[in-house]
């Protein structure tokens, strides 16, 4: 039988710790099993940082497979250490059907600094009762810490599974906002919707009037509903876009419903046709793109962008 | 050269004084809680002022190539609110572990009261149990004789001078400071702290063992400045580059590193995950700035015109 996220971390942080801090580690779990309290708990979540370091936690391609076969879209490959042992300890708290772990979250949530922040949020798609917390989530999302954002929005199946359309609408146009890449974000094609697509029309063409650019992974929430004046962005991409741009055009309109207004658009296009056919252009290369074409100036952080003209 | 500024209330200050700190070369800052001019009246604005300056402030320095601290504590002027300061006492603990916490501070006293007293103790002793530095703020009235008794009150508790700093020194509180053993921190602060000159000269006089400098920048006419201006001084007036960088640089780490929560290889040699997350790092460390103090062209003025 396959090992439980749980399970599944406690593995990776124990074969990555030397004795002393895995001792500290495994007497703390011993007694929030045995003898579980909020202090307990509030004490061994607050100093793991300090007892086990921060450096990133080590995951193999096999890892990684074991992590999305325990938990479809689960994925710790940019997870720390003392991440990963704070998620086991939140998981296994709302595991335990006496708590409620919802206002034990709220509480966490309340006091907790940048790296408490990134555990809560990056564990999301783990913990029991997930509905309970999506006012967080959504909550969460309101800040301008972009690694509080990406906590939520990048590598987490939660937003898809839990956002009504609204907060997944907000999140999507705050990513663009904020600076943030949406390729990362799972469930971007399955989410599109019509709503959406109107909004990041009128962003793009602020963004135009204001002289600034666009970020080329926006076409692809637009993509699907590629008609009328939507379609009509796509032939300002075409007549003053750059490589880039021109690409992610292409690589929207795969989405696009058939008309003969988007078979024209698509047909001055076609250069692209036989990369994205052999998987050379994707949605992956695009965001690799807006880093190495200076369309992006800085990488930084994980996946942030910084769009310059 | 490398600066810390082991006094600044980041929290006021705009983002053109990070630019310019950081162009200066001030690698880090560490934020003591403070009082914030408007005196709060529930501990909830306690809370989420704690919460900015372990959280917002730190990502704030971080776009910055600066690494932001900061110590938490209840400070002497809202000790008087003792309903308030009971339930500050409470979370105080919760928040002393936070990622970035390097003291217990500023603590001390500004009236003398029995409260201040009081809680200034209460915060010694748990600053002890958690094996925290701590930050004294000492007294802008009777200030000599509010030193002293700060110093008293330390060594009845038992802490050791070397985890304590005594901040807001001037020339008639330095020599009973250093000689008890304590760390002895300088505001570079216009009109009522210390200046520039003043601090060479003391310098000059000490030396620079236990010394520490800082701008103790906040919502007042203050420098955000003061270390790095502090250093370029002292360079002209002949004093020693290594007295420079133990007094605004290595004797602020060496103080405040003793919480283990402070390193230069935060700087130098960053973890992935910071540099993921919360701290961009340092253009002058990546070589792509000059330090340029005395240069430093402001944005506030109407030479230019375009806003992008």
């Amino acid at each position: 039988m396959s090992n439980t996220p749980s399970e599944l971390l406690r593995i990776w942080v124990f074969r990555q710790l030397s004795e002393a801090p895995g001792n500290w580690l495994n007497g703390h779990l011993e007694t929030l099993l045995t003898a579980p309290s909020r202090q307990a708990f509030d004490i061994a979540f607050g100093m793991i940082p300090r007892k086990l370091g921060k450096e990133d936690l080590v995951l193999s391609d096999e890892d990684l497979a074991d992590a999305d076969a325990a938990r479809a879209g689960w994925n710790p490959r940019l997870w720390s250490l003392d991440q990963a042992a704070r998620v086991m300890l939140l998981v296994n708290l709302s595991n335990d059907a006496s708590e409620n772990f919802a206002a034990r979250f709220k509480d966490l949530h309340g006091i907790a600094d940048v790296s408490e922040l990134l555990a809560l949020y990056s564990g999301l798609p783990l913990y029991a009762n997930p509905e309970a917390l999506v006012e967080f989530a959504a909550l969460g999302l309101r800040t301008n810490i972009k690694a509080e954002f990406e906590a939520i929005s990048h590598k987490n199946p939660f937003p898809a599974e839990q956002f009504t359309e609204n907060p997944w609408n907000n999140m999507v146009l705050k990513a663009l906002f904020i600076g943030v890449l949406l390729e990362p974000i799972q469930g971007l094609d399955k989410r599109a919707n019509p709503e959406l697509a109107r909004i990041l029309h009128d962003y793009a063409h602020e963004r135009w009037a204001a002289e600034r650019i666009v970020s080329p992974e926006l076409w692809r929430c637009i993509g699907p509903f590629a008609q009328g004046e939507l379609l009509e962005d796509f032939q300002r991409l075409i007549d003053t876009g750059n490589e880039t741009e021109k690409k992610a055009a292409a690589l929207a309109l795969t989405l696009a419903p058939a008309s003969e207004a988007c078979a024209k658009v698509r047909a001055q296009l076609s250069e692209f046709d036989e990369m994205i056919e052999k998987g050379e252009l994707t949605w992956a290369t695009i965001a690799d793109d807006m880093f190495e074409n200076s369309l992006a100036i800085t990488r930084k952080l994980n996946t942030e962008v910084e769009l310059k003209r | 050269m490398m600066f810390i500024d082991s006094h600044a209330h980041m929290i006021s200050r705009t983002t053109d004084d990070y630019e310019a700190m950081a162009a200066a070369g001030v690698v880090a800052v560490i934020e003591p809680a403070f009082w914030l001019g408007q005196p709060r009246t529930h501990v909830g604005t306690y809370i989420d002022y704690l919460s900015s300056i372990i959280g917002f402030e730190r990502f704030r320095a971080g776009q910055f190539g600066i690494r932001h601290y900061c110590t938490v504590g209840l400070n002497s002027k809202e000790a008087n609110n003792e309903e308030l300061a009971e339930g500050v006492m409470e979370i105080l603990p919760r928040f002393a572990l936070k990622d970035g916490v390097v003291a217990i501070g500023e603590i001390g006293y500004d009236d003398q009261t029995e409260l201040e007293d009081k809680y200034f103790r209460l915060q010694i002793d748990l600053a002890l149990e958690l094996d925290l530095p701590v930050m004294v703020h000492t007294p802008h009235r009777d200030k000599k004789r509010g030193t002293i008794r700060s110093m008293e009150v330390c060594k009845e508790h038992g802490i050791d001078p070397s985890k304590v700093v005594i901040d807001h020194n001037n020339e008639e509180t330095v020599r009973d400071v250093l000689d008890r053993g304590y760390w002895a921190a300088f505001s570079i602060y216009p009109s009522t702290k210390m200046g520039t000159e003043r601090m060479v000269d003391l310098l000059k006089e000490y030396g620079p063992e236990r010394i520490i400098v800082d701008s103790a920048c906040d919502w007042g006419i203050s420098e955000p400045l003061g270390v790095a201006k502090t250093a370029m001084l002292a360079k002209q007036k002949g004093i020693d580059d290594e007295t420079i960088r133990l007094v605004c640089y290595q004797n602020a780490l060496d103080a405040y590193g003793q919480s283990g929560q402070m390193k230069e290889d935060d700087w130098l040699n960053p973890p992935a995950i910071d540099q993921r997350t919360v701290y961009e790092g340092n253009s002058i460390l990546r070589g792509q700035r000059e330090p340029v103090v005395g240069e430093l062209t402001s944005k506030h003025t109407l030479d230019n015109l375009i806003i992008e």
